[in-house]
């Protein structure tokens, strides 16, 4: 029971993956922050050109890299703290997983083509 | 999932009262949880008034009074009486401590006496520590090593490889801290908690042992180790003032460093 199926040799990679990933949501977030501060929010054009500016739109698509995977590995410890049923572990984990590469994978779509000026 | 709720079976019901005699002129209230797994009945928590003109100092000499003096069915562990076995950890007046050398006057009203937190119980105030001593064992708490010993005397340490193991060495495995722990509650079964992970500690700090690298090895895993969130319990709980937290967070660097 105490022994289970070993040790999974595996833990150390998210642990310090979260930490990493939360000391650069520290910059990129005061950047993106400050940004929205100044910007006209309620103004769409002028928004838009704003992120189409290739320094904008590359931190832009880093700070959304860094909070989805900070998400991701922060849903994980949760689900594995909180959920005991093993198959319901497994398939909230998958889901979780592919919601938030989706979810990433659109933002940057979404931003490339701002960025680009192809989005109308 | 996770049970935030205890079973109807497991509420704790309100208890018999024992009376101290009239004209008792110190009197205190010991409000004292009592469980009796082989019964059908659910726990209860029982009042015992004391004259504390004529008991002892601490909560165990409390306990040992009432198991004395008025009710003998009362069932706790003890032996040193001085903080220095581990026997007798409960929850007093809210916190894991050794019984033995929590004082009465430091608590403020009623003294409230559990078992410790989220283990199953044998009886009253005796918690089932089958699983807290197997995870013990499952680390491996002996010197291990692969060169021979010097032929002519014991593998000598300096005094500042000592001092390394003096902390976590003086761990008494009472289980306060583990049983503190938010994490140790939800997943006993898997994560090893600050007790166990702070004796690991100790054997990889020890300057003798050889066997670091399968210790590691052992430790990596994301419910054995990984499951500690830095929640700090344990540290606060420790009656011997150990560090279990800190312990905890230099293996985590350890395995980073062997990684880089």
């Amino acid at each position: 029971m105490v022994l289970g199926l070993g040790s999974a040799k595996h833990g150390t990679g998210h642990w310090w993956a979260q930490r990493v990933t939360a000391a650069a949501l520290i910059p990129l977030g005061l950047w993106f922050a400050i940004s929205l501060l100044g910007l006209p929010v309620a103004d769409y054009s002028a928004v838009r050109s704003w992120l189409a500016q290739p320094l904008n739109s590359t931190l832009m698509i880093l700070l959304i890299v860094s909070v989805l995977h900070h998400s991701q590995l922060g849903v994980q410890v949760v689900v594995e703290d909180y959920v005991h049923d093993d198959s319901l572990k497994f398939m909230t984990l998958t889901v979780s997983r592919l919601l938030h590469v989706a979810l990433a994978v659109a933002a940057i779509y979404a931003l490339i083509s701002i960025a680009l000026g192809s989005a109308t | 999932m996770a049970q935030f709720i205890l079973p109807p079976n497991s509420r704790v019901e309100k208890g018999k009262t024992f009376r101290a005699e009239n004209g008792t002129a110190n009197i205190r209230r010991f409000l004292v949880y009592r469980y009796d797994p082989d019964g059908d009945e659910n726990p209860r928590l029982d009042t015992y008034e004391l004259d504390m003109n004529d008991c002892g100092p601490m909560v165990l000499d409390a306990l040992i009074k009432i198991k004395n003096e008025i009710d003998p069915t009362l069932t706790f562990r003890r032996s040193c009486r001085e903080g220095i076995c581990g026997s007798c950890a409960m929850n007093i007046a809210g916190v894991n401590t050794l019984a033995c050398t929590y004082a009465n006057e430091d608590i403020k009203g009623d003294i409230k006496v559990y078992p410790l937190p989220h283990m199953p119980i044998v009886k009253d105030l005796v918690p089932d520590l089958s699983n807290f001593y197997a995870q013990y064992a499952s680390i491996k708490p002996w010197l291990q090593t692969r060169t021979p010993a010097p032929p002519d005397r014991e593998r000598l340490q300096s005094k500042a490889d000592q001092e390394k193991i003096d902390s976590p060495s003086a761990c008494i495995l009472c289980a306060c801290c583990s049983t503190s722990c938010p994490s140790y509650w939800w997943n006993s079964e898997k994560f090893l908690g600050p007790a166990v992970l702070l004796a690991a500690f100790r054997w990889l700090v020890d300057t003798r042992d050889e066997a670091t690298g399968e210790r590691l090895d052992d430790l990596e895993d994301s419910f054995k180790l990984y499951r500690c969130h830095t929640i700090m319990n344990c540290t606060n709980a420790c009656p011997k003032d150990l560090n279990p937290a800190r312990a905890i967070a230099e293996t985590k660097k350890m395995l980073i460093a062997r990684r880089h």
